[in-house]
């Protein structure tokens, strides 16, 4: 076996043996499946309040239609018993909260003039539904008083639906870019963790060979550069594994939980989304729209993205795990590695950041071209990008600058770690790294 | 007898500061070799550079004859001065592991690491962690694992700091044995005495330089001067130096007797000999100590630091 290899091997192993890595590695899936349940059975509990709403409506603004009971919330009319007598009733009777309309003649006035008297501050998603519903019941009455059929202006009512077409004739739905954006979101997001992860798991690695003060023994065999790069790939691997096994565990958690508890996952997922985003979702789904969608799915090029999820991962975490094998290298205990660890971390939140604000709102815009362009960014944004097709070019320029600092960032990272390796004692400065690459 | 390992002017410099300048040492086979010199004179320096750690700026490494190369580390064990293992590895598998790191197959590594093992009697120890052995255990693993692939050269840098003298003796006892089968040994310390007797050879560095190398006897040879410590029975301390002063350059000795007596150090010219000053001194009191004073290392150190700075 080669030299790397045997490093690799040791790395691998004593990662994958360390105890906290097995207990993280099982105990991970449970606590997400758990954490899922947890919050699904919460949002239900929190739901299940029936919330009750009363309302004075002095102007004989409502009829019948304005406000109608729902699941979960329920409207009591009061009145006959005027503002002061129903504020009694609602305290009393332990009421959400009371509703005024008071009698106004200019419309304009009433529409300012609407209160809502609680004991505890509302709920601010109940009080926009509200609004809403006041807004197209004072609208109806303020169409009538200027003579204009309600009727024909709901007979008028048209609802656009744009349909997105790329020049190849293919025709897309508003859905697929939510999948896309999902899809390269969760993508952009697990290379962060990884290289977070893993990398910070290549820097105590390489502080344990430093305090435990057999570095020097093993470099007497081999290459600091092999050492490293050891190190790098020992724990990528260790990571995939564990990765892996959090794939299948879930998986196979999933459906346990869905078939004893009788919830199904995407239920669980979308609990928190409103009855009528429901009600739109399930439309999609049962129309031929669905169909639109899968075909989409499959017309995404998952192969050639799958390629380049590949190079950007390899790119980015080899690239961010060389400068974290580089700061352990530099300090001779975990504690001293804050003042490093700022500039390593900043481009990947960046990174992160750049790729959630500006890539779903324009994936071509500027911001988006350049941080994908940039290395230390690159395979975040890039990746986030992707799914919405990307220029050949801009990928061959992006993919041939990170693979350049790739390369200068590891020659630089295995200088420091060279020197850095051998030093004890001392606290690094920025400007001892910098004598320490001329060395 | 033929040279292990010879340095042709080695330079290295870290910015500035010039850790080794034009330093060539000449190491040969089958010797113990010491080389010493004060803290920072460059020594750890030079032997990072033989283990192919360092490189040097300039010159040349030649290892049995020919320039050195990544391969030669199989040929050569190294115990570092700032050592450790792995805490929470188990001894033979980290012994294995680093053995197959010199480059021997695992089957080899097994046989060599059983071998000592039932040669120190710690069998026992084989899966357990370094964390679970003291101090003085882990040192006997860490000697071990210097040595059981049987390097042609064994470097070791402060072997015996932080050794307790049983282990220290059995250590010493093993280097020993080591030579005798035909191992190259460089001991590096600062502190030269606690090597001085095992040495062949030694060089001496200072300040980046070496500025003394050869074989200890004639080095001792050539720094001696021609002094004796002398103990006398008298009953009349000072008449008795009086006589001895206007013959020869005497100066007050310090070393332990039993006896009462008048110590002193005295220099012959270099046309005397020692039996002329024994006859001189016992026909005017007793003798009871009579040693020729032979240099230590460190005092052959700061004479050749001196003579060099001249």
């Amino acid at each position: 076996m080669s030299k790397l290899g045997l490093i690799v091997k040791r790395e691998y192993n004593a990662k994958v043996r360390n105890k906290s890595f097995i207990v993280m590695t099982i105990l991970a899936p449970f606590l997400m499946v758990g954490m899922g349940l947890l919050i699904f059975y919460l949002s239900k509990a929190n739901d299940s309040d029936v919330k009750k709403i009363a309302f004075v409506d002095e102007a004989k603004l409502l009829d019948n239609d304005s406000f109608k009971d729902t699941e979960l919330v329920k409207y009591i009319n009061l009145s006959n018993l005027g503002t002061e007598a129903a504020k009694k009733e609602v305290d009393t009777k332990k009421y959400y909260g009371l509703l005024t309309i008071p009698k106004q003649d200019s419309l304009e006035l009433l529409a300012k003039d609407i209160h809502f008297y609680s004991k505890k501050s509302p709920n601010m998603m109940m009080v926009e539904s509200l609004e809403k519903k006041l807004e197209h019941v004072i609208r109806n009455h303020k169409l009538q008083r200027l003579g204009i059929d309600v009727n024909k202006i709901k007979l008028a009512k048209i609802n656009a639906n744009i349909k997105l077409s790329n020049f190849s004739g293919e025709t897309t739905s508003k859905m697929i870019n939510g999948f896309k954006i999902a899809l390269g979101s969760f993508a952009g997001y697990m290379i962060m963790m990884f290289i977070i992860i893993f990398g910070n798991s290549v820097m105590r690695s390489v502080i344990e060979e430093k305090t435990s003060r057999i570095i020097e023994v093993i470099i007497s065999s081999i290459k600091p550069f092999q050492l490293m790069m050891g190190k790098i790939i020992g724990n990528a691997l260790a990571g995939l594994t564990q990765f892996a096994i959090w794939a299948v565990l879930i998986a196979i958690l999933s459906m346990v939980v869905s078939l004893v508890f009788g919830v199904s996952f995407t239920e669980m997922q979308s609990a928190k989304v409103s009855p009528e985003q429901m009600e739109m979702a399930k439309e999609m789904m049962g129309s031929a729209k669905m169909q639109t969608m899968i075909n989409e799915v499959m017309q995404l090029p998952l192969l050639s993205m799958t390629m380049y999820f590949i190079l950007y991962f390899l790119g980015g975490y080899l690239l961010y795990s060389s400068l974290y094998a580089a700061i352990g290298a530099a300090v001779d205990s975990e504690t001293d590695t804050q003042q490093f660890m700022m500039p390593v971390i900043m481009p990947l939140m960046l990174g992160v950041y750049v790729g959630f604000a500006s890539v779903m709102n324009d994936p071509h815009g500027p911001v988006a071209v350049i941080f994908s362009m940039i290395p230390l960014t690159s395979p975040i944004v890039m990746l986030m990008r992707i799914p919405f097709g990307v220029p050949p070019i801009q990928i061959a320029i992006s993919l041939v600058l990170l693979i350049a600092s790739f390369l200068f960032i590891v020659w630089m990272a295995a200088k420091i770690y060279r020197v850095g390796i051998l030093m004890y004692g001392k606290k690094t400065t920025y400007k001892e790294l910098f004598k320490w690459l001329k060395y | 007898m033929s040279n292990l390992l010879v340095t042709e002017k080695v330079t290295k410099k870290f910015g500035d500061f010039t850790a080794l300048n034009e330093v060539s040492i000449t190491v040969p086979e089958h010797a113990i070799y010491g080389l010493l010199g004060p803290n920072g004179a460059g020594k750890t320096t030079l032997i990072r550079i033989i283990n192919q750690i360092t490189m040097p700026d300039t010159g040349l490494v030649l290892l049995d004859g020919h320039q050195l190369q990544p391969d030669d580390i199989q040929y050569i064990g190294y115990l570092p001065e700032e050592r450790g293992l792995y805490k929470n590895m188990k001894v033979g598998e980290q012994a294995i592991y680093l053995a197959m790191l010199k480059g021997m197959t695992k089957t080899d590594a097994r046989a060599s690491l059983k071998y000592w093992f039932e040669k120190f009697g710690i069998e026992s120890w084989w899966s357990k962690k370094i964390q679970e052995l003291s101090k003085g255990q882990a040192q006997k693993i860490q000697f071990i694992i210097t040595v059981m692939h049987k390097p042609k050269l064994l470097i070791f840098d402060e072997v015996f700091s932080g050794l307790d003298p049983i282990n220290a003796n059995l250590i010493r006892d093993e280097i020993l044995e080591l030579r005798n089968n035909g191992t190259t040994i460089i001991f590096s310390t600062h502190r030269m005495e606690s090597v001085e007797e095992l040495c062949d050879h030694i060089a001496l560095l200072n300040h980046s330089n070496k500025i003394l190398e050869g074989n200890l006897i004639d080095i001792k040879r050539e720094f001696k001067t021609n002094t004796f410590e002398v103990g006398l029975h008298t009953s009349d301390k000072n008449q008795l130096e009086n006589v001895i002063k206007e013959r020869f350059n005497v100066s007050k000795a310090n070393f332990k007797s039993l006896e009462d007596d008048l110590k002193l150090n005295i220099q012959l010219a270099d046309k005397d000999t020692s039996s002329e000053l024994i006859q001189f001194l016992s026909a005017k009191a007793q003798v009871n100590h009579f040693v020729e004073v032979v240099p230590d290392a460190s005092e052959i150190f700061i004479q050749a630091v001196k003579k060099n700075s001249k």
